[in-house]
């Protein structure tokens, strides 16, 4: 593993009128971790992820990904570089088939023009095999290909999910944002989704994820980050971060903190 | 569907002729329609597009004398480059944003047609020749009902097959992903932005087009025709008929405008049918004419693939 930083925020922060979500967060990430990221509610996580993907525009500071900047891009340019994301609940295509979705996450991967997609030409058709194929084989990796013909918003919620990661994956990123993947699963399925999220880590894919159930977030990340009220309050091993004081006061309370 | 298509105009009576000729142009203006709303945007300014077209002919065969074959497709071009103009605007509004400045929109091109009366002729609008297509033809005079049917026939036709082709292929499926998640559309690196003004530059060049077949047989346009009333009168088809499927736009206006015309000697009361209709639709079917046959259990692939490929024809 080459310990190279592959995102940085550097002072970033965000306001909402007099409101600071995000106060001048420092943050570095390294290829191939798992990292973790708690907070209490309300505490701008959510907002972190979306100033990352460009969902929303930074008040101040910057972000460099792979030592280039790309402060403000728009949404759709950030994927393009690379850095996929999933939304909190389940965000999917609910009225296609779980295959349709996976087959329309792969956008990145179109060659044909227009012009040849509208005309269905050889060359067009030829892609869009490729595509089904490709899709099928990630399918296959989530553990969900029995499922392909289903329609997406009828699925159980930890296969939605699933769903989730697979299109996220499927637009060739290397890093992906997972917001909340556990949220709402029972026990059996928050396993086999760390499960997967470690999987799509040994593919060489930096996890950076938003989690609340602390089981989850301490057995499967490598370094956990924690903010309160938009600021970093300790970062570090998750044991670290677990007995640290300040977490303990702010967001973990005494019991969970002991019993971890 | 073919045959009866041909044999209609022969057994119908005289102006019937003519309502089956509005009848098709209205079919392209809905599925034009059809072609934004996948997207998730309903443009209140494609009725104003349609005028685009319309003025556009009015302009080019009448004082230019361009032929028909020429202006059909340049008035198409102009509606689509309007649309084009509108939708950088519009690319990021939605829901109601996104109605409120359509509808600005298309009102300010209906102004420049009053306002502006060198060229646009201001409130009597202007005067449209019939097409001539096959000049020194005698027989086949297009300013007559029957002919012009037909012309109307073969241009519908090959509108609808463009636009059926569009909704199944790759381009079709990314609209639809806008409309049902624009966020998870953009992460997998989508310019919603993009395609959102492609499809509307699409539905205003065929919404263009109806408009060009609308203005050579009424031989006359003017602003007040594409006016809300009429834009009224395309929601009310569209949300009878449905969205989801390309047959959704087509039964509402087919069903629509026999039942409007069965209506002929109260046509005071049509407008208040016409309101009863939605009403009762958004209550009980909420997914529009199209969902029925899933609504009484006839499976949905099947049905609608089947009166897919006939409408093709």
């Amino acid at each position: 593993m080459t310990h190279m930083a592959i995102l940085e925020l550097i002072g970033l922060g965000k306001n909402f009128g007099q409101n600071v979500a995000v106060n001048a967060l420092d943050m570095t990430i390294e290829e191939g971790e798992i990292r973790g990221l708690i907070g209490p509610n309300g505490s701008g996580k959510t907002t972190i992820f979306n100033l990352i993907t460009g969902f929303l525009k930074p008040s101040k500071g910057g972000i460099m990904w792979r030592g280039t900047d790309i402060t403000g891009s728009a949404p759709h340019a950030v994927t393009k570089l690379g850095l996929a994301r999933t939304f909190q609940l389940t965000t999917l295509f609910r009225d296609m088939t779980v295959l349709q979705n996976v087959i329309m996450a792969h956008h990145l991967h179109l060659r044909a023009s227009l012009w040849h997609q509208f005309l269905k030409s050889s060359e067009s058709r030829q892609e869009e095999k490729e595509i089904e194929d490709m899709s099928l084989v990630l399918l296959e990796r989530m553990g969900i290909a029995t499922r392909k013909d289903e329609i997406a918003g009828e699925l159980p919620h930890g296969y939605q999910v699933a769903l989730g990661i697979a299109n996220a994956l499927a637009t060739g990123p290397k890093m992906i944002l997972l917001d909340e993947p556990v949220g709402g699963m029972n026990p059996v399925e928050t396993d086999e989704t760390m499960q997967r999220i470690r999987t799509v880590r040994d593919q060489g894919i930096t996890v950076f994820l938003v989690e609340h159930d602390m089981r989850a977030v301490v057995s499967t990340c490598d370094k956990i980050t924690c903010i309160n009220f938009g600021n970093k309050i300790a970062e570090g091993s998750p044991q670290m971060v677990c007995s640290h004081p300040e977490v303990i006061e702010a967001y973990l309370g005494e019991e969970v903190s002991c019993s971890l | 569907m073919t045959a009866v298509m041909i044999a209609l105009p022969f057994v119908v009576s005289g102006y019937k002729v003519d309502f089956l000729t509005m009848l098709m142009v209205n079919v392209i203006l809905a599925v034009s329609f059809r072609v934004i709303t996948t997207t998730g945007g309903w443009s209140l300014a494609h009725v104003p597009m349609m005028g685009a077209g319309a003025y556009a002919t009015a302009l080019m065969s009448g004082n230019l004398g361009i032929p028909f074959w020429f202006s059909m497709p340049l008035a198409g071009l102009v509606a689509g480059l309007i649309g084009l103009g509108i939708s950088y605007p519009l690319r990021r509004t939605e829901g109601f944003a996104f109605f409120v400045a359509s509808f600005a929109a298309g009102e300010a091109l209906r102004l420049c047609w009053i306002r502006f009366k060198i060229p646009f002729g201001g409130h009597q609008g202007l005067v449209v020749p019939p097409p001539m297509l096959v000049p020194g033809v005698q027989w086949l005079d297009f300013a007559e009902a029957i002919p012009y049917y037909f012309l109307t026939l073969v241009v519908t036709v090959f509108c609808l097959m463009i636009m059926h082709r569009l909704d199944v292929c790759r381009i079709g499926s990314t609209f639809k992903t806008i409309h049902s998640e624009e966020n998870l559309a953009k992460s997998m690196g989508i310019n919603t932005a993009r395609y959102k003004m492609l499809a509307l530059t699409i539905g205003s060049f065929f919404a263009g087009i109806a408009g060009v077949l609308l203005a050579h047989r009424l031989w006359a346009i003017e602003p007040d025709q594409f006016g809300f009333s009429t834009t009224l009168y395309l929601l009310v088809w569209v949300v009878f008929g449905g969205t989801t499927t390309f047959s959704g736009p087509i039964l509402g206006v087919v069903v629509l405008s026999i039942i409007g015309e069965l209506l002929r000697p109260l046509a005071d009361w049509v407008p208040m049918v016409y309101g009863i209709i939605i009403i009762l639709t958004l209550i009980f079917l909420p997914g529009g004419l199209e969902s029925l046959p899933s609504r009484i259990g006839i499976p949905k692939g099947k049905f609608w693939r089947a009166q897919i490929t006939v409408e093709d024809r």
